[in-house]
């Protein structure tokens, strides 16, 4: 039986870890993910894991000790938000191009500056490119269960890619909600024990990791990556098909919600996603044919589904919890009508940025949307494809 | 460990450019880093053994007497550290 909880976003990711028993944690604190490395720490000082802490200097060399630990064999795992990634974003590269399975629990807050320590999700659109997967989380349970998926998924011999878990800053991470954990003995199964094919203790095999890769060599190593990004679409459905049958919970790309008999929809990331589903279900007893689109898996982002799920709207918003500063649109926007266009889908789009520094995004904020989605269809006019949500003009 | 060079597909390359085997650095030739290059004039040297110490990569071969023989201009990136310790102008850079 499973276990009926109530945990703040933190805790339930640090639950995770607990359960997941790595080798090594190695963590500098920043809020709002502070709490995270602190509960892991009294998990090891109580005994309850096994795991090497490793209480370093600064989040550069959190993830540099995550890279040394992975490369030498063992399960490593860390915690950041915000201004903590932006200072592991050299080694944040050299994590993925090692090929290195590090799991990463990401509390989404806004980059400075000006200093602000709330959510949007400029962070982990910062390290898009960066070649890791990135698994996003309407709630406690989603961040949670994502956890518990992860090293499966990145450890598999066709990706090999490192995994970050991605949750919004106080808004999930410091709020308390209900939660059903999965048994001690049922989560050790699931991960399994990792056994790396190449690993630098291995004394059988003397080896050497991240050599001088000149002109010769690093486009195919950075062709191999992209192909390992594209096998991870394949892991990450099989990983969690299993993860249903454990708990009867199910995941695959992205929650489709009142979609398919939708008319407008919203494509949106994290707690965001539950704001929508309340406002869907409001403006479906007024006979309106309102849906959501929710990704979970932003990388490898899923364009032909992304496409093919979107198909049948007569109107789209894609909401952006970071701007791009472009001249342009948001990442997920640029992502969705990228996949749309390839795939030679036409679907009036539009990109809302919102939310930036922890701007309250309500019910209220999210029927605007939709009402101007019918306006959309109403009239046939996009006017201005580069809107803003909630800011003050 | 198969071998691997700069027309081996991606498909066959090891990930993130790992190498599985050890000793392998003799096989880096950075010998074409050079831009001025030492000449070895043995009939002024006396094998007097101190320019092999100094040299920072493995461009001196030393035989079994003892003695030194001419570069190795494969290894040798022409820093130039050999000429200047040779107390008999032995070595020039040209």
């Amino acid at each position: 039986m499973s276990i009926r909880e109530r945990l703040s976003g933190n805790e339930a990711a640090a639950i995770a870890m607990k359960q997941i028993n790595p080798d090594v944690v190695a963590a500098f604190p920043i809020t709002p993910s502070t709490e995270i490395p602190q509960y892991f720490s009294s998990f090891v000082s109580n005994g309850a894991v096994d795991t090497e802490f490793v209480a370093v200097e600064s989040e550069h060399s959190a993830m540099s000790a995550c890279i040394g630990a992975e490369a030498a064999g063992a399960r490593a795992m860390t915690a950041t938000s915000s201004n903590g990634l932006s200072l592991m974003w050299e080694m944040i590269y050299i994590a993925s191009s090692l090929r290195l399975p590090i799991v990463m629990s990401l509390v989404n807050r806004a980059v400075s500056g000006p200093l602000n320590i709330h959510n949007d999700h400029s962070d982990a659109m910062g390290v898009r490119d960066s070649g890791w997967i990135q698994l996003f989380s309407e709630n406690n349970q989603e961040a949670y269960d994502n956890l518990v998926m992860a090293h499966r998924i990145a450890e598999h011999k066709d990706v090999l890619l490192p995994l970050m878990v991605c949750q919004d800053g106080f808004i999930t991470s410091h709020s308390i909600e209900n939660i059903e954990l999965i048994e001690d003995d049922l989560v050790k199964k699931f991960v399994g024990t990792y056994k790396p094919e190449h690993y630098l203790l291995n004394d059988k095999e003397p080896m050497a990791v991240g050599p001088l890769d000149l002109q010769a060599y690093l486009f195919e190593h950075k062709r191999q990556q992209a192909e390992a990004m594209r096998n991870a679409k394949k892991v990450v459905l099989e990983v969690s098909k299993e993860f249903e049958k454990m708990t009867g919970r199910k995941y695959g790309f992205f929650e489709e919600y009142k979609l398919e008999d939708a008319e407008i929809a919203i494509v949106c990331m994290n707690s965001t996603a539950g704001t929508t589903k309340y406002t869907v279900d409001k403006l479906r007893e007024k006979g309106i044919k309102a849906g959501l689109l929710k990704i979970r898996m932003f990388r490898p982002f899923p364009t032909e589904e992304v496409a093919k799920a979107l198909s049948h709207l007569k109107a789209v918003a894609v909401l952006d919890k970071a701007d791009s500063l472009n001249g342009a649109g948001g990442a997920l926007f640029e992502d969705v009508i990228s996949s749309m266009y390839v795939s030679n889908i036409h679907v009036p789009t539009v990109n809302y940025v919102y939310g930036i520094g922890g701007r309250d995004t309500k019910a209220d904020d999210i029927e605007k949307v939709y009402n101007d989605l019918s306006e959309i269809v109403k009239t046939g006019n996009i006017n201005n494809p580069y809107r803003y949500l909630g800011v003050r003009e | 460990m198969s071998e691997i060079n700069s027309t081996t597909p991606w498909q066959d390359l090891t990930i993130g450019g790992n190498i599985y085997e050890a000793g392998n650095a003799k096989n880096f030739k950075t010998g074409d880093w050079r831009s001025v290059k030492p000449i070895y004039l043995s009939e002024k040297c006396k094998q007097c053994g101190l320019c092999f110490p100094v040299c920072p990569d493995d461009a001196i071969p030393v035989n079994k007497e003892q003695k030194r023989e001419d570069f190795n201009y494969d290894m040798c990136k022409g820093c130039g550290v050999c000429a200047k310790v040779c107390p008999f102008g032995a070595i020039e850079m040209q």
